[in-house]
């Protein structure tokens, strides 16, 4: 990957050691992610002990998931492994990033870096990039503990979780790219943050799973872009067909709120 | 000489009703150290950001390095290092990976480890921003400046916060950086440090130039001041008719008489004349804290 940009090149040498500075924020970014003890459980282990904890504790998990063919024919805590990545994509896009940026707001660090050539957009792609690889392992973590374990089922439809779980992640960064446009202190991130992940995590079905709702509650949750990300791997694991509705809002949130959140940034 | 590499004429930044900066004008030289200095408020670091890139102004020309920082921003960045007042880093970053990281954003960057020995900060570089101490903090601060080799560097508040000791290690930091060649605008409220590091100092007041000058100059423009006893009070109006005295205050038999320029040589001699000796006599020069009161408070009163 080269992120060297030709329009500031200055006559005069350019040193052979030229580094790659999107590759080394992110570096960065990820190893101060990591060391941060509490956000690292919350972003990346979290999701895994939360299936496992479920799966060993609770009586109903290897039920039957509800009544109907597909319901029934699969075990309540295999019903809940794509509400757990629903949950792994919500933290760290929506609490994990916005939180990370109003700081680095707060504190300057976006300032300063707005002083050296890095061109913005880089930061925030680096940011991305970061929550994108907690995300993915966190939902890789929760899966592999879940079918090691618990013996969870694999989705019968691998693509459209796939799928499901990448527009997801884009909708859901791009949601968490909105409120760190803004947020002037890491707290102000952390309590809208906190709204949105909340909400998102009702409509995922992390407090009672969807099939379990009201038709009302379902209706709205698949216009929200963790609750249609939630819905739509649901249907690429242990339902048919493609949640074309679904993955149509998960785009639609993206390609909003992206454009949007550059319009809205502010350095300081 | 050289075209100056800083060049900025009439600039005006408002924001809203409040103007930052009303009209500034100033020059800096290849290789100069310029003082910025003011009260608190008066658009010293409104003038920098613009000079930066970081503002764009309302009036008025900018030049650094010949480039316009609005237009050629992406130039300026790799040629202009710029600390900032009250900007960190995130806690657990280390400062090793602090100066990587900001050296990979540039062209042709400075020697990360050199700096942080010139900085005084090698026994640190595995140690996070988090637990560095203020002045540690500031002088990595100032590495970062440095760290894309810039031609001009531009230090805001350098050493506010610092307790004496940081302070003045961080000025031999910047007296060595000035011995590389590199041009330094510094922006500060401490008279000290712009006597002992700028080469010239400009002073804004409610955004405007006041002032401009060297240091010594400018303290030089301060006047005298005679400290004396006598040993009968003072005849009546014996120095208050000498050229050049400003005012006469005396507390039974000590007296303190202020001059412009260089006149306490009158004021002594009026006094011989009259056939009083001057005991105990001091004469002092006026500094540039002296100097820039009374330019700061004439601008006040002119309200």
């Amino acid at each position: 990957m080269t992120t060297t940009t030709t329009s500031r090149v200055r006559t005069g040498a350019r040193t052979p050691t030229r580094r790659h500075p999107l590759g080394r924020m992110v570096r960065t970014e990820a190893l101060l992610l990591l060391r941060d003890g509490g956000t690292a459980f919350f972003t990346i282990f979290f999701p895994a002990v939360l299936l496992v904890g479920l799966g060993l504790l609770m009586p109903w998990a290897d039920e039957p998931f509800g009544e109907g063919p597909e319901l029934s024919a699969i075990t309540a805590i295999t019903g809940y492994a794509p509400i757990v990545l629903a949950l792994a994509v919500g933290t760290a896009a929506l609490s994990t990033m916005p939180t990370t940026i109003g700081g680095y707001r707060e504190k300057g660090v976006l300032r300063r870096l707005s002083t050296t050539p890095m061109p913005p957009s880089r930061i925030l792609l680096a940011q991305i990039l970061v929550a994108l690889g907690g995300l993915s392992v966190a939902s890789v973590l929760a899966v592999t503990a879940g079918v090691v374990v618990l013996d969870i089922s694999l989705p019968t439809q691998p693509g459209v979780v796939l799928a499901a779980f990448l527009l997801g992640a884009g909708a859901a960064l791009a949601l968490g790219c909105l409120i760190a446009s803004r947020a002037a202190t890491a707290g102000a991130a952390t309590a809208m943050g906190m709204i949105a992940w909340t909400a998102s995590m009702f409509f995922a079905g992390v407090w009672m799973p969807l099939p379990l709702m009201p038709e009302v509650v379902r209706t709205i949750s698949a216009y929200t872009p963790i609750g249609a990300a939630s819905q739509a791997m649901a249907q690429g694991w242990y339902g048919t067909g493609v949640p074309a509705h679904e993955l149509v809002v998960m785009a639609v949130w993206t390609g909003v709120a992206v454009p949007l959140a550059a319009r809205l940034f502010r350095w300081s | 000489m050289d075209a100056p590499v800083i060049e900025v004429e009439n600039l005006r930044k408002t924001y809203g009703a409040t103007t930052a900066v009303a009209d500034v004008s100033l020059t800096v030289a290849r290789g100069e150290v310029l003082g910025v200095l003011g009260p608190n408020g008066a658009g010293k670091t409104t003038t920098v950001e613009c000079l930066a890139g970081l503002r764009a102004p309302d009036a008025g020309r900018v030049s650094v390095l010949g480039l316009d920082p609005q237009r050629e921003t992406a130039q300026l960045r790799e040629a202009l290092g710029m600390q900032l007042q009250e900007s960190e880093l995130p806690g657990r970053m280390r400062v090793d990976e602090a100066m990587a990281l900001y050296a990979s954003f540039y062209d042709s960057p400075a020697d990360a480890d050199e700096l942080l020995t010139d900085l005084g900060l090698a026994d640190k570089r595995s140690t996070q921003f988090r637990r560095l101490s203020g002045g540690q903090k500031q002088r990595l601060s100032v590495a970062l400046a440095l760290v894309g080799n810039p031609q001009v560097a531009v230090l805001d508040e350098l050493t506010t916060g610092l307790d004496p000791q940081a302070r003045r290690d961080t000025w031999s930091v910047i007296e060595r950086i000035r011995d590389r060649g590199v041009t330094i605008v510094l922006v500060t409220h401490f008279l000290e440090e712009a006597e002992r590091l700028c080469d010239r100092v400009v002073v804004i007041d409610r955004g405007r130039v006041v002032a401009e000058g060297t240091p010594a100059a400018l303290a030089g423009s301060g006047g005298q001041t005679l400290r004396f006893r006598t040993s009968v009070p003072l005849p009546d109006g014996v120095l208050r008719v000498v050229p050049g005295v400003d005012e006469v205050r005396s507390d039974g038999l000590a007296h303190v008489v202020r001059t412009r320029g260089d006149h306490a040589v009158d004021a002594v001699l009026a006094l011989t004349h009259a056939g009083v000796r001057p005991e105990q006599l001091e004469i002092s020069h006026g500094s540039l804290e002296d100097a820039f009161v009374r330019l700061v408070t004439a601008t006040e009163e002119d309200r």
